[in-house]
């Protein structure tokens, strides 16, 4: 079980010892000792090297300490110190090693949440033998993927695109939960393998994403447009010496993982969620709880100015039935937005969002985004339905057989989801604003979608107007980003801690509603910035910006409200941050 | 007893552990785990389980004994017992187990108390059954003899 002696044989990313998977260093992590020494003694029987812990935090700290002393680790889904998939979480985001999650609950929803937490297996108790004889498989997996993402480093977001790209198209098909999932699961494993991307496995000298280098970063990537945005391109634009492509590569996949592990993962970090999704299909769960936790921190930081809210309110948001789910989605967005800023995972709507300031997001967004896109998100949401989750996941997917989901490539959709379920969700966001509504954002996408439906969206359902629908997308996705986008088109969002503020107004007839959702986004990065271990420090100084991440919704934001405006424009002025300039978001 | 009968009454008794349902396919797996480099495992898987079921049995008395139970707490003892039973083979205990989580999800106080009572007698007859099985493993190894695993053919 010591690392130390863990024989070189496996440690080669590419060369597999002949004895393999002999030797393969396993850690064990079970708060139960009888189940901790079956474990223990099953793996040694299929001779791989095992060293057993029975706390969360005593495993996390043997990692740390050692980085490289373990292959895989077998992890418990409740502990008492620390819930298996917070720890998965941290595994993943700070060693990326792969993760096999077990229980004796087998039921859906945790096996769910362990694959949208990027398990790489899930295991029912009591476990036998013969399931770990196998477990070497997700080893070698995961470091072929990372081999081959790192070599084709430039290719690889065309093939991230592709792979979207189909995927949205499966969503766009009436089997959209079907297809959803499988795209999910296709994204978990990409994730997994963009993760890996830049892993010390790589032993390449890591590039420190500073706030401001992010900025740069998203503001390129909004120039060209989420669906050109190759890292070559991406790098000329930002013509920072010293950074190399493969730097700008690996910094999109994450991302652009970061967008997705936003929508999809945060379900223990919201308490926000509870409040607002809970009326909500579980699907909402784990987005809402990111929102929920950002708009905590945000509403915490003071960001989510009540006023956004209630201009939010104001501007109409009302518009939809608000079912109290609708809040939910607003802010889910807003929490994408600034969860994913810090971790600077793109979803496809990041191009969008100029670095202009975030709030201005919304601000151009959410008045363009007529009901009738509202409506369309709301389609897309309820498509989404049980999809929630991978509305999140996927930003601006479309997947979710929305037309609009597939619109919002650019902005991710979530951003857009939130945005249009920001009309109807202000009302209630408001409220919510206090807490955490963080995690809706995550599920803000998804939310956004369903709490459309749910609101009735005074939207029309039209979401055949993919012109539209790409506004709203881009809108959602800009706001997703930001966090702040809802801000603010009224400009007052300003800090991003608005991000919990209902970013998408946009979709609702309120116009301004966008900016005012984004409140809570600053403590959405931040809490972003903390689990998705990017080495992009949010800047949590900003008080209008939360994260310059961040500003990069708002850039899309704004783009995309420019877009549906047909001259939002002045979103970026809006913004308080300088966000990035939206400029041209793809309608 | 010379050795043979004593292996073979091991023989009868385990298998009967398993007609009854005492015992399922998870107990031979244990049982198929035990080799030369350790040979105790069995006894010191089950010594384990002993411990750690009484442990979490008297946490739940004492949840339930509360003026307002906290059925959450109690849900989660419940649990990981139902984990420990299932991964050494418990199999009454693990199926008690299933019913009073349902109870626990439904708050229901005195169903809950009545599954308790349940468990504890699963429990302690397994750990009869259990205690007796190893006594006879140790009578057959200090009588010179080799545990019959083989002879399980399940």
């Amino acid at each position: 079980m010591s690392t130390a002696s863990s024989s070189a044989a496996w440690k080669a990313g590419d060369v597999v010892p002949d004895q393999f998977p002999a030797g393969l260093r396993v850690l064990v992590v079970d708060d139960d000792p009888t189940c901790l020494m079956i474990l223990e003694k099953m793996l040694r029987t299929c001779l791989y090297e095992v060293t057993k812990c029975n706390r969360a935090e005593t495993a996390l700290s043997l990692l740390r300490e050692n980085k490289n002393g373990y292959d895989i680790v077998i992890s418990d889904v409740h502990m008492p110190d620390m819930d298996g998939f917070k720890l998965l979480e941290h595994i993943g985001l700070e060693m990326d090693l792969p993760v096999i999650m077990m229980s004796a609950d087998d039921g859906k929803n945790v096996v769910m949440k362990g694959v949208t937490h990027g398990a790489c297996d899930y295991l029912i108790k009591p476990v036998r033998i013969e399931a770990l004889k196998n477990i070497w498989q997700h080893v070698v997996r995961k470091k072929k993927n990372e081999w081959k993402d790192f070599e084709q480093s430039g290719s690889v977001e065309e093939g991230d695109r592709q792979q979207k790209q189909s995927e949205d198209a499966d969503y766009s098909s009436s089997a959209n939960e079907g297809n959803w999932r499988n795209s999910k699961k296709r994204k978990d494993e990409e994730e997994e393998a963009e993760e890996r991307d830049d892993t010390s496995t790589l032993k390449k000298p890591r590039v420190v994403w500073s706030v401001e280098l992010h900025q740069q970063f998203v503001a390129a990537v909004n120039q060209l447009g989420i669906d050109k945005a190759v890292p070559k391109k991406i790098l000329e634009l930002m013509n920072v010496p010293g950074l190399t492509r493969e730097n700008v590569a690996s910094h999109l996949q994450k991302y652009r993982l970061y967008l997705r592990r936003l929508s999809g993962v945060s379900q223990h970090q919201n308490n926000l969620t509870n409040s607002f999704i809970s009326p909500q299909d579980a699907t909402y769960g784990p987005l809402s709880s990111l929102n929920g936790l950002d708009l905590q921190t945000l509403a915490a930081t003071g960001q989510l100015p009540a006023q956004s809210l209630a201009t939010l309110q104001a501007a109409g948001l009302g518009r939809s039935a608000v079912k109290s789910r609708m809040p939910m989605p607003i802010v889910d967005q807003r929490n994408l937005f600034s969860f994913e800023n810090p971790k600077l995972r793109f979803g496809e709507g990041q191009q969008q969002l100029s670095s202009s300031k975030p709030m201005n997001l919304l601000h151009g967004i959410p008045t363009t985004m007529e009901p009738k896109q509202l409506a369309n998100l709301h389609h897309s949401a309820q498509s989404l339905g049980s999809m929630n989750m991978q509305v999140n996941a996927h930003g601006g997917q479309g997947g979710q057989g929305d037309s609009l989901l597939m619109q919002m490539n650019q902005s991710q959709a979530r951003g857009q989801i939130l945005n249009e379920s920001t009309g109807s969700h202000v009302p209630t966001l408001t409220s919510s604003m206090g807490q955490p509504v963080l995690s809706n954002t995550v599920v803000g996408g998804v939310l956004a979608r369903n709490c459309l439906a749910e609101n009735g969206m005074t939207f029309n359902d039209s979401h055949q107007n993919n012109s539209l629908q790409s506004n709203l997308d881009v809108g959602t996705s800009v706001l997703s980003h930001q966090g702040f986008s809802s801000t603010q088109r009224t400009g007052q969002n300003r800090n991003i801690s608005a991000v919990g503020k209902p970013m998408f107004t946009a979709g609702d007839t309120t116009d301004h509603v966008n900016a005012q959702n984004v409140g809570p986004i600053n403590t959405f990065f931040t809490d972003n910035s903390v689990r998705v271990k990017s080495e992009f420090v949010p800047d949590a100084s900003c008080e209008t910006n939360l994260f310059p991440e961040q500003f990069g919704q708002e850039d899309l934001m704004s783009a995309l409200l420019k877009q549906q405006q047909g001259g939002v424009a002045p979103a970026e002025n809006e913004f308080d941050f300088d966000g990035y300039p939206l400029d041209n978001i793809p309608v | 007893m010379e050795v043979g009968q004593m292996q073979r009454t091991w023989v009868e008794y385990t298998k009967s552990l398993f007609m009854e349902g005492f015992l399922d396919g998870q107990f031979t797996q244990l049982q198929l785990l035990q080799d030369e480099s350790n040979p105790d495992f069995v006894v010191e898987v089950v010594s384990l389980f002993f411990e750690d079921s009484e442990r979490l049995l008297n946490d739940l008395t004492r949840a339930l004994d509360q003026q307002s139970v906290d059925f959450k707490r109690v849900d989660a003892h419940v649990h990981q017992l139902k984990g420990s039973s299932s991964s050494i083979g418990a199999q009454r205990v693990k199926n008690a187990c299933i019913a009073f989580r349902s109870f626990c999800e439904q708050q229901n106080s005195e169903a809950c108390l009545k599954c308790l009572q349940q468990v504890k007698q699963e429990y302690y007859l397994v750990k009869n059954k259990l205690e007796t099985l190893i006594r006879l493993e140790q009578q057959i190894v200090a009588a010179g003899g080799s545990v019959p695993m083989e002879e399980l053919s399940f």
